[in-house]
């Protein structure tokens, strides 16, 4: 494939993911923003490092790929996250897990999956707190305590998948009452956003629907087989798995990366139901609410399997 | 586990319990670090990764149950468990040794895929761990079975996953650098990253 087209195809893939960029930005305020910028400056920059310290054509640079590992990383974190926890997540995601390895093409893990799974398994109380929506903060405050003292009682609020890991003896129909679980309307939103700019890129053919589409199945299914029709005990509806934590923002921009997922398509299809079967276990019986990148990284870490026995069957 | 999927005895249940906490949440080489050697040596091909299987799934079956063996019958009740390490590397290596030289007449064909193997991984450090750490979490003969072999298929997961990673970066453009020993650290870093996900099921 040429290098203008690969840089085409990144734009448009980057493109794609600016009106949930811009839903977060509108409901969570300017943490979102300058998270986002604050990776993606931090991901070229070492990028532009990395490029001159091996004496490659720096014209690679702004290829699309650094900024749409930066894009992902910066919208799956925590807004108000102190931005030197930020900082250090970009820096691992794109030196250790993509250049360690060579750069675009040869990574074996989803960087930015990379990137977030060490900062929750290194900072979790940082990394659980999500802010509240709608909260009334201008830029100055957010920079206070994003940089400065990280006062942040009040303006945090638990997410839907919080509230599902942590609710004691609460029905469904509870559950999705918006007086206790206040967000799941915001979330079921972002990822409603995620799906329609998912079902753009799947028109336009710049990703491959097998993996998306063998997940968001599989994960429909198992949530429909282990549903016991509501009771306090119950592993959550279709309707929770599909809408809610970065279910969408998974499915079509993280999985359909060609480079960390297999290269066949009954390879992908595989793929996509493994991390499906990953993301419902971690969710339902492991320790972490949110277990899509977990889950990511294990199937990337399986990939080369995948392809070998596709390929000698 | 908050969420009965099936009615099972408890003792089954218990069992399974134990198989997949050791395959993923303990896994022997991610979590516990345990017996890495053979894997950053490993020799990038599938067939012999699969032979590896083998002798591991066998050596590490074996010396859990001996070593739940000797410590409840020996060990314990002679009170005489500041000998443990000892006794517990003699009689499994002999063991091992002792059970090839069985299959060595009774199948040949068996033994040819494992006579290679098997004394690398009878000297690995992740033998000695099985039957010491089998002597801290378990409590019947059974469980402590069903835990050596669960490890080992929690081993041989990561062995095959690691071969065919190394295979495939033969003919990727890694820097110069990061060659060799030094990818297949941050590949293995990286896998544990991804394995803690499990952390917390039970």
């Amino acid at each position: 494939m040429k290098r203008s087209q690969t840089n085409r195809i990144m734009y448009e893939f980057n493109l794609a993911l600016v009106p949930g960029c811009l839903v977060m930005i509108y409901i969570f305020g300017f943490g979102v923003l300058i998270n986002v910028t604050t990776v993606v400056a931090t991901v070229v920059l070492c990028e532009y490092l990395v490029f001159k310290v091996r004496a490659l054509p720096k014209r690679n640079i702004l290829d699309g790929s650094a900024v749409a590992t930066g894009l992902l990383l910066g919208l799956t974190l925590p807004p108000l996250l102190p931005t030197w926890m930020v900082i250090l997540g970009s820096i691992f995601s794109i030196l250790i897990v993509k250049h360690a390895y060579g750069g675009l093409g040869n990574n074996l893990f989803n960087p930015a999956m990379a990137g977030f799974a060490v900062l929750v398994v290194s900072f979790p109380m940082a990394m659980s707190k999500w802010s509240a929506p709608f909260v009334d903060m201008n830029l100055a405050k957010t920079l206070e305590i994003k940089i400065g003292s990280p006062k942040i009682d009040g303006t945090t609020s638990a997410t839907p998948l919080d509230e599902f890991k942590f609710r004691e003896k609460v029905t469904t129909e509870e559950y999705w009452d918006p007086n206790r679980t206040k967000n799941w309307r915001v979330w079921a939103l972002i990822n409603l956003v995620y799906l329609l700019s998912g079902a753009y890129l799947l028109y336009k053919g710049l990703c491959k629907w097998h993996a998306p589409i063998a997940m968001l199945s599989t994960l429909t299914l198992l949530s429909t087989i282990f549903y016991d029709g509501g009771s306090s005990a119950s592993l959550g509806s279709p309707l929770f798995h599909l809408f809610s934590g970065a279910t969408m923002l998974g499915a079509f921009f993280i999985l359909s990366d060609p480079v960390t997922s297999p290269n066949t398509s009954v390879g992908q299809i595989i793929f996509g139901i493994g991390i499906a079967i990953l993301t419902f276990s971690i969710r339902t019986i492991g320790a972490y609410p949110e277990g899509i990148a977990f889950a990511v990284l294990l199937m990337n870490g399986a990939t080369p399997l995948i392809n070998y026995l596709v390929l000698h069957k | 586990m908050p969420h009965q999927v099936c009615k099972l005895p408890r003792r089954v249940n218990e069992a399974v319990a134990i198989l997949l906490t050791t395959i993923f949440v303990n896994n022997f080489v991610t979590i516990q670090f345990l017996g890495i050697r053979p894997l950053l040596g490993a020799s990038q091909k599938i067939d012999s990764a699969t032979g590896m299987m083998f002798a591991t799934t066998f050596v590490l079956t074996l010396a859990s149950a001996a070593s739940f063996t000797v410590e409840s019958y020996i060990l314990r009740p002679l009170d005489l468990q500041y000998l443990r390490i000892i006794v517990l590397i003699i009689i499994i290596a002999s063991l091992v040794q002792f059970f090839e030289l069985i299959i060595r007449t009774t199948h040949p064909r068996l033994h040819a895929m494992l006579v290679t193997f098997v004394p690398l991984i009878t000297t690995n450090c992740a033998v000695l761990g099985v039957a010491l750490i089998n002597i801290r979490e378990t409590n019947s003969f059974i469980n402590s079975v069903v835990f050596g072999f669960g490890a080992a298929i929690g081993y041989s997961l990561v062995l095959i996953i690691f071969t065919a990673i190394q295979g495939q970066q033969r003919n990727s453009a890694i820097p110069r650098v990061f060659r060799g020993a030094a990818i297949s650290m941050i590949t293995a870093g990286l896998l544990s990253l991804a394995f803690m996900g499990f952390t917390g099921i039970s």
